[in-house]
């Protein structure tokens, strides 16, 4: 069964070691600060100036000057910091951060990342996301396998327009996890019940397959959170 | 020394038509809704405005461009919801956007403020934002040489301020203000509170006053529950 969105931040967060600076992009990376596990630190970083970004505030209780890069009102963990625009990106470019899990429109097989315009009669707008794409140490891309059409994401070359060239170094979808190795895109886990001929089938660029693809540990759900779709 | 005026149409009296604006703020937080309210009351035409987003009604950035006092908005990030002014003018080509990532935008008024001519960054290479761009190749990466961004006047909202201009932010005011009050010919700050000079420490004060020109003080009681509760 392919992982629901909380399953594939789940599945990341299985993966951010203790001691991470992440920043978190919107869409599903939002939700991998949910499932962290409890015997790790790991702090998040937001764009406008935060370190140790917490939880969303419980209703009534939103400070009115403290919001994260997605406008939500948001509380700060003990530890956390807080900072202006200019040393908020000098963690970013400047390599600080550990890892950064963003979105994605499409990811090419040598990584190449398109997530911040769809073309066409539209406003464009950037944010931090290529500062982040080419700053974090790791760049982990969340996103659903294909798009609601069914159309691959993972393609041979993106045709929307870059965000940042050969950044991604691993891709975590509802179908599988990938591994961006220089021309390569290998293929290193698969979601529970699903098949290396569906991955395939679903995906634009040819997959390096190993012998053996292990299955992801995810269980059906977690605290009530479904994370495998029926 | 005394930097404070009376009101925020005050503080904004002698903005010209055509003046590039710098107006601080992301998300709510930092935003100096009352200058900018103040600003949209002088029927302007022709500013330029750098601001990081693009503007709703509520904050009035939003107001600004629907009047149509806005030729141009220097952003990174203006397709946030509720920015339907910015959207229906640059979709009938009545508004310039220039474009930048969100960490370029800073830096390029950071590099204004610092007296520098410029900076080379990675971010962009290889893309469309990179375009007309010098590309250099340092140590073997590629980066792409941006500009220092000025303005005549900078919008600014800090927390407390004492009668100097010295400032102090609270959580996530920050922002790009205190970047912005070193890049402008006027820095104008709106702030919650005025406090005695002496009664900021030296320690909390972020923006020193050398760089602010002006202040208006306008109280905001979510503000000072929020500050007595946390305290």
């Amino acid at each position: 069964m392919p992982l629901t969105r909380e399953g594939i931040a789940y599945r990341i967060a299985r993966d951010l070691p203790d001691g991470s600076f992440v920043n978190l992009g919107v869409g599903i990376p939002t939700l991998v600060a949910r499932f962290v596990p409890p015997d790790r630190t790991i702090l998040i970083h937001s764009e406008n100036g935060i370190l140790g970004a917490g939880p969303k505030a419980a209703p009534g209780e939103e400070d009115p000057d403290l919001v994260n890069a997605n406008g939500d009102y948001v509380t700060l963990m003990p530890g956390a910091s807080l900072f202006d625009h200019a040393l908020s990106f000098t963690i970013i470019r400047g390599g600080h951060l550990t890892h950064a899990v963003l979105g994605a429109l499409q990811v090419s097989r040598r990584g190449d990342l398109a997530n911040w315009r769809i073309p066409g009669p539209r406003v464009p707008g950037v944010g931090g996301a290529m500062d982040i794409a080419v700053g974090a140490q790791q760049v982990w891309v969340a996103t659903t396998h294909t798009t609601d059409q069914g159309e691959p994401k993972i393609v041979e070359e993106c045709t929307y327009p870059l965000t940042a060239a050969r950044c991604v170094r691993r891709i975590y979808t509802d179908l599988a996890v990938l591994r961006v190795e220089g021309e390569q895109l290998v293929l290193e886990e698969l979601a529970p019940g699903v098949t290396v001929e569906e991955v395939l089938e679903r995906t634009g660029t040819r997959l390096t397959v190993p012998d053996v693809v292990p299955i992801m540990e995810v269980p059906a759900e977690f605290a009530g959170i479904p994370l495998l779709a029926s | 020394m005394d930097r404070v005026v009376a009101t925020c149409d005050e503080a904004v009296a002698d903005i010209p038509n055509g003046a590039s604006i710098m107006i601080g703020g992301f998300g709510p937080p930092g935003i100096p809704v009352n200058l900018v309210q103040a600003l949209r009351r002088r029927r302007l035409r022709d500013l330029v405005l750098i601001y990081c987003g693009g503007g709703t009604e509520q904050d009035g950035i939003g107001g600004l461009i629907a009047d149509g006092a806005v030729r141009k908005l220097i952003t990174s990030y203006p397709t946030h919801p509720g920015a339907s002014a910015v959207r229906e003018r640059y979709l009938r080509g009545e508004i310039e956007l220039e474009v930048l990532p969100q960490g370029t935008f800073v830096e390029r008024i950071r590099a204004a403020g610092a007296g520098l001519g410029g900076f080379y960054t990675p971010t962009g290479v290889g893309t469309e934002l990179a375009e007309g761009k010098e590309v250099r190749i340092i140590d073997g990466r590629a980066y792409l040489f941006e500009l220092p961004l000025r303005a005549d006047y900078a919008l600014i909202k800090a927390y407390r301020a004492d009668r100097w201009g010295n400032l102090m932010y609270r959580r996530t005011m920050r922002n790009f203000n205190p970047i912005m009050a070193t890049a402008a010919n006027i820095v104008i700050a709106e702030v919650d509170e005025l406090v005695p000079v002496g009664g900021l420490s030296p320690e909390e004060i972020e923006t020193p006053c050398i760089f602010v020109d002006r202040v208006v003080v306008v109280p905001r009681e979510e503000i000072r529950r929020v500050a007595l509760e946390s305290r």
